[in-house]
């Protein structure tokens, strides 16, 4: 059937599995939202922030596995999309941007409205497409997809010319894809493999460490059974919370820079680490040469560039992460005597975890005069729902609710590991709902980080999206203050955000719920009251100005140079 | 440690400014590149010429492996391959050095494309240790102008390699 350039669009996208995008109209897109009008098979959410969308988009991948999609329009819309394009690369999730362009005639005549945005984003997508040709579109939209998701997930940009939307063609989605320049690596080798459940097996005192690879590879449950098989300890990384349940004795909750001191000292004493879809991150190393000194390390990735990018790594095995751990499985359930006697033997390690975690546990000064955010994340994880979506922003915050909120389920926390995009939360948890509207989803974010997209709480009321936002509110840019307070000489430079705002009445001149609690004995019946209330509540918390998140190793130093009281 | 590496890329708009961005952006040097289309149409063939240790040159290969419009990418090792660079240098040639400069041209088997009465035009061919030895001789003499395109490289034996 012959489709103009837009219809083309959408059909490709209801034909990819596209309920819901995230999109901002503008004059390049005019045509697209056009068709968009009469087209019913496709959810349109209109955030208030091209930005937000974007972060919508990759909330509502990471929480579904789906490839997230977001549409804006060319010039400041499109570079408004930036800072979501990067978030999504940084931590490698699955979009699709649609971006207006100007005419093709138009193009490089700095026309109005016009930006290269394929140059602006090329270091921060997997791959973008330029559409010159409406009989290009639907194989570029079909790769698109393919790209977007398979490998190691990232964001893909098509940058979509006016004239383009308007060309007529005859239309027919391609079945398949071939790329000759793209084929990932999916099946590890097998050899490798075995060789790695050898080493393992070999060990006397292993440590998985666990990254968002596993999360996106749906690769939770094989860790979990191969983990407790071996009777291995696990660490997480930020992004790979949730992948392993924290209420396991098993699991040491995260490791590196606000790790725990487990984990941290575990990683330290290991003689072997097996990495899973991790990529050894600076801020989960720490100062390089000292990090795992008496481990031989395995490493498990999709992508091969992760291999010995930061590392030395004893067996390199490239490929998809749960195929990879299903393999490791059946191996071991193999040889299912020499396995049980090695998870036996593991006990004197698992003991000396266990004095770790007993002489520094994760831990707060309570208080009955003021509120101890790590107080609010204990409640807010005791009264939610066990399979709610918990969204944060970056700082303090965050860290505290990586590690008091207990992750037992993958894709339950969205959060911004890599980019450590302020901003985030509140888009990204709007994201989730619109997937998952009978979800609990909550966004645990700090005073600053939500003035930095808090135009979405009308995004949120428009669509009845039930988000509920919980405020750590010190005045304070935290985690800044933080590192001012310890490594500046409390030199509070910039830091402090004077203006206090009233966000119950923010929330209800937006028609939202606003709740606010001074007193620790005010916190639970505040969540409880927010949590009860249909429709988008914001629960503000006035925390303890100056608390800190602890432990700490400070930048550059070796894991095991926590900074345990401060 | 210099290394040849040669990358087939497909044919498309923006695909040399991913792998020069990647350079740029990942903090890896360029000593030269050169590019041009094969004998297949949707190709286009690179040759970089690159440094440093081993890592960073594995690095190097992966990171361009991983761009979805690279095809393949041969690190030419030690004597693997051959290579061949072309320079047009233009010289002072007055006087006395109008016939030592013919001698090195001469010797070097390159060709002189431009004369005037004040300088010769030179075409070379050649290693790129060839050119800087040519190069070496001539500069005493009054280099005006070089130009160099910096070596393509092609495997040694009777595989051929394409897409």
């Amino acid at each position: 059937m012959k489709m103009n350039g837009a219809r083309i669009l959408l059909e490709c996208l209801k034909l990819e599995g596209v309920e819901t995008v995230f999109g901002y109209p503008g004059g390049t897109v005019i045509n697209l939202y056009d068709e968009l009008f009469s087209f019913k098979d496709i959810r349109h959410i209109l955030p208030r922030h091209e930005q937000a969308g974007v972060h919508a988009a990759d909330g509502y991948a990471r929480a579904t596995g789906k490839v997230g999609v977001a549409i804006a329009t060319s010039g400041p819309g499109a570079t408004n999309t930036i800072t979501g394009i990067a978030t999504a690369y940084m931590d490698s999730i699955p979009l699709v941007i649609i971006t207006g362009q100007v005419p093709t005639a138009l193009i490089g005549n700095d026309a109005f409205q016009e930006v290269d945005i394929i140059g602006i984003t090329r270091p921060c997508t997997k791959h973008s497409f330029l559409v010159k040709d409406v009989k290009d579109l639907a194989t570029i939209v079909k790769k698109a997809f393919y790209i977007a998701r398979s490998g190691r997930p990232g964001p893909v940009l098509i940058d979509f010319p006016k004239d383009v939307q308007i060309a007529v063609t005859e239309f027919e989605y391609p079945e398949s894809v071939d790329i000759r320049g793209y084929k990932p690596t999916v099946e590890g080798h097998p050899r490798q493999i075995e060789k790695a459940v050898s080493m393992i097996l070999a060990s006397r005192k292993p440590v998985i460490y666990v990254g968002g690879g596993v999360v996106l590879a749906n690769g939770a449950e094989e860790l979990t059974a191969l983990a407790r098989k071996l009777g291995a300890p696990v660490t997480t990384t930020l992004m790979g919370l949730g992948s392993f349940p924290e209420n396991d004795p098993l699991s040491l909750g995260l490791l590196g820079m606000h790790g725990t001191y487990c984990a941290n000292m575990a990683v330290t004493d290991c003689d072997l680490l097996v990495a899973v879809g991790a990529r050894f991150d600076d801020r989960v190393t720490g100062k390089i040469a000292t990090f795992a000194p008496h481990a031989k390390i395995i490493h498990v990735d999709v992508d091969p560039t992760s291999i010995k990018k930061n590392v030395r790594v004893d067996l390199p095995i490239v490929g998809d992460v749960k195929g990879v751990l299903a393999r490791m499985l059946k191996v071991a359930t193999e040889q299912s005597a020499k396995v049980k006697e090695f998870a036996k033997e593991l006990a004197p390690w698992r003991g000396e975890i266990e004095a770790w975690r007993t002489k520094h546990p994760l831990g707060y000064k309570p208080s009955t005069s003021v509120i101890k955010p790590q107080l609010v994340i204990q409640k807010l994880r005791e009264l939610s729902d066990p399979d709610a979506i918990v969204a944060t922003d970056v700082g303090q915050h965050q860290m505290w609710t990586a590690q008091f909120f207990q992750f037992n389920k993958p894709r339950t926390l969205l959060s911004s590991g890599g980019l450590g995009t302020m901003g985030y939360g509140l888009p990204a948890a709007m994201g989730a709902q619109a997937a998952f509207p009978k979800r609990q989803v909550m966004v645990i974010c700090g005073d600053g980080g939500f003035q930095m997209n808090m135009q979405e709480i009308a995004t949120l009321v428009q669509n009845r999206l039930p988000v509920k936002i919980i405020i750590l509110n010190n005045n304070f840019l935290g985690m800044v203050r933080q590192w001012q307070e310890l490594f500046f000489d409390k030199r509070y430079s910039q830091t402090c955000m004077e203006l206090p705002i009233d966000f119950v009445k923010l929330a209800e001149a937006f028609g939202a719920k606003g709740l606010r609690a001074t007193k620790p004995s005010e916190v639970e019946a505040v969540i409880k009251e927010g949590f009860t209330t249909p429709g988008p509540v914001i629960m503000e918390f006035k925390i303890a100005r100056e608390e800190k998140v602890l432990p700490m190793v400070p930048a550059g130093a070796s894991l095991n140079e926590m900074v345990l009281n401060a | 440690m210099q290394h040849t590496i040669t990358v087939l890329v497909e044919n498309e708009f923006g695909v040399l400014s991913r792998v020069a961005g990647l350079f740029s952006g990942r903090g890896f040097n360029i000593d030269s590149l050169s590019v041009a289309p094969t004998n297949e149409d949707t190709l286009s063939r690179m040759t970089i010429v690159t440094r440093g240790d081993e890592q960073i040159l594995e690095q190097i290969s992966k990171q361009l492996n991983k761009l979805i419009d690279v095809i393949k990418v041969i690190d030419f090792t030690d004597g693997s391959a051959i290579e061949r660079e072309m320079a047009l240098i233009k010289v002072t040639a007055e006087d006395v050095s109008r016939a030592e400069v013919l001698r090195i041209v001469d010797i070097f088997r390159a060709k002189i494309i431009d004369v005037t009465p004040k300088s010769y035009t030179i075409e070379a061919t050649g290693a790129p240790a060839k050119i800087d030895a040519i190069l070496e001789l001539l500069r005493p003499l009054g280099l005006k102008e070089l130009v160099r395109t910096g070596p393509v490289a092609i495997g040694r034996g009777a595989k051929g390699w394409k897409g």
